[in-house]
């Protein structure tokens, strides 16, 4: 960061009064603890009670939802399926968001033009997209007589009716609306790396592979890593575009944890199970969390935060 | 080029949905394949904007404006308010209160929703729209504090000095110096809480409870349905539905990637 931050002045040295302190903090803390941190706490609370969401909490049951979670086909499958997109989004989708971002890093014209068409999508509402691709994909549309107009009839599927490909038609949706959004974040670390470094390892006789492989992804790390992170936390909670286009099906084929937990909480009326789920969800979370801060420390997050400049 | 062939396909469902509302639904059904409509069909986006659908539409365009106005202006007035506390003044507990805050960066949203539910029945909001929008806002804050802290902190530590001898109380230095400074990066958050309270969904779907309270992306998904023999129509209301967010990233581009990329710790 180029400004230096702020050396306290001698009045802040003392601690300021409490009560101007509460001024500015107390109304964002206020709400901040009533509708984010307290639903948390009261997901955890609710998931040991059979319960309905309307009568007196009374079923105490400890964790046999959580015991009924696990032993759920439907859960599992959600479950495998966020895993799914996880690693389908690591493996497939950041790779290729990187690529464009090389790509776009160079000077040419149209670049800027470029990156306003691929980060277009990351504005769009997720439901309208899903609705959209919903029309495009249905049996006999625009996809598949395209794919028989070019000869490729054989690649038409059910796109989203065949429980096997509905997964891979959605990540690639869902890889449609996101991938500008990895790249363009890759691309602001691309940018931030001193273009001398790449310049001093060709000089000294790497290749331009070995130069990308041994000096500009090693720098680019801690944007690399914001990226799979956000990546990650996306993936675990998908609900709206899914729930536009499949509801989960067929057959709870396209279930996510978060379509699950929704449909045993607001449309079965079991809102101590849909919490136990949605405490299952918080556990992923945290993991991908902890695993986050363990390989990048505070650091990264301050690094990337702190970066900005207006 | 490879990077033409992937714009191609960004804006290929994105053009199709536009020239589709031009469409007839013989036509879209009888030759999918044609790019162009032929002959121009202009019922389906009028009927949208001033027709038969015209009454729904502005309708839940109304509410996804009330919503967002108040979610955003309460959003970040609120985290200014914080963001300035922990950027300039030195109390007990400050960095615990602070990661308490970015630690809700760090969950899937989803998780609070069933309580939410519970909780906004109970303090009788169902059904309001500020029932939605208060929540929206106190989900927005984390990321809003932590791009403003820093950008709060950079401001000289002289200019307070100076105000102080002036007689400028504290929120008298935050309200007349270090908010219109700040401006930048307010627009910032601004722009970035409008597209996530604009697009939210899963929030809306459980909150609200009747037509006349939908927002836009709920009306999307109902007039689909609605009208699901009907496709021309569909993909007008569904384009007429993302022209405000494509106008609104059309003008705000630079704050949205600036924002992003900057307090890159959210999607």
């Amino acid at each position: 960061m180029s400004v230096t931050s702020a050396r306290p002045s001698v009045e802040w040295k003392r601690p300021t009064k409490w009560v101007t302190i509460s001024l500015f903090l107390l109304p964002a803390l206020a709400l901040y603890l009533l509708f984010v941190l307290f639903p948390v706490v009261q997901a955890a609370y609710y998931s040991l009670y059979k319960w309905n969401g309307l009568q007196p909490l009374t079923d105490f049951i400890g964790l046999k939802n959580y015991g009924t979670a696990l032993a759920s086909n439907t859960f599992t499958t959600a479950v495998t399926n966020n895993v799914l997109i996880v690693v389908l989004s690591l493996a497939l989708q950041i790779p290729f968001s990187l690529f464009l971002a090389v790509l776009l890093n160079g000077r040419f014209p149209g670049r800027a033009i470029f990156r306003l068409v691929f980060f277009l999508p990351y504005v769009l509402s997720e439901a309208i997209t899903g609705i959209v691709f919903t029309l495009l994909l249905q049996p006999g549309a625009l996809v598949d007589s395209g794919l028989n107009g070019v000869g490729l009839g054989g690649f038409v599927h059910d796109w989203l009716g065949d429980t096997g490909f509905v997964m891979i038609t959605l990540f690639i949706i869902i890889s449609w609306k996101y991938f500008g959004f990895h790249m363009v974040l890759l691309l602001a670390g691309l940018q931030g790396i001193p273009r001398e470094l790449e310049e001093a390892a060709l000089i000294d006789g790497a290749g331009r592979w070995q130069a990308f492989r041994f000096v500009t992804l090693p720098l680019l790390g801690p944007t690399l890593r914001v990226s799979v992170f956000l990546s990650m936390i996306g993936a675990l909670q998908l609900f709206d575009m899914i729930w536009v286009m499949t509801a989960g099906g067929p057959l709870n084929a396209s279930n996510t944890m978060a379509i699950a937990m929704f449909k045993a909480g607001l449309k079965n009326n079991q809102m101590g199970y849909g919490s136990a789920l949605a405490v299952i969800l918080f556990m992923f979370g945290l993991v991908v969390a902890l695993a986050y801060q363990r390989f990048v420390l505070r650091r990264d997050v301050e690094g990337a935060v702190t970066a900005f400049n207006g | 080029m490879i990077l033409v062939t992937v714009a191609g396909m960004i804006l290929f469902p994105i053009g199709y949905a536009v020239l589709g509302g031009f469409k007839s639904n013989g036509q879209l059904v009888g030759d999918p394949v044609s790019v162009l409509p032929s002959p121009w069909v202009f019922s389906n986006y009028t009927d949208v904007l001033f027709g038969v659908n015209s009454a729904a539409f502005w309708k839940e365009a109304a509410n996804s404006l009330i919503i967002a106005t108040v979610a955003v202006t309460a959003t970040v007035g609120l985290a200014s308010l914080a963001a300035f506390a922990f950027a300039r003044m030195i109390f007990r507990g400050r960095e615990a209160i602070y990661t308490l805050f970015v630690f809700g960066l760090l969950f899937p949203s989803a998780v609070a929703i069933l309580p939410l539910y519970i909780l906004v029945r109970q303090l009788g909001l169902s059904g309001n729209l500020l029932g939605v929008a208060i929540p929206q806002a106190a989900f927005a804050l984390p990321l809003t504090i932590v791009i403003l802290r820093p950008f709060f902190r950079s401001i000289p530590v002289e200019l307070e000095d100076a105000a102080r001898i002036d007689g400028c109380s504290t929120f008298g230095f935050f309200w007349r110096v270090l908010l219109p400074l700040a401006r930048p990066a307010l627009a910032t958050v601004s722009v970035l809480a409008i597209v996530t309270t604009w697009n939210a969904f899963l929030l809306p779907l459980i909150l609200l409870n009747g037509e006349d309270q939908w927002t836009l992306p709920l009306g999307v998904m109902n007039f689909a349905g609605q009208y699901a023999q009907d496709q021309a129509r569909i993909l007008a209301f569904t384009v007429v539905a993302i022209i405000p967010a494509v106008i609104f990233y059309a003008v705000a581009e630079r704050h949205i990637v600036s924002g992003l990329t900057g307090g890159a710790v959210k999607g």
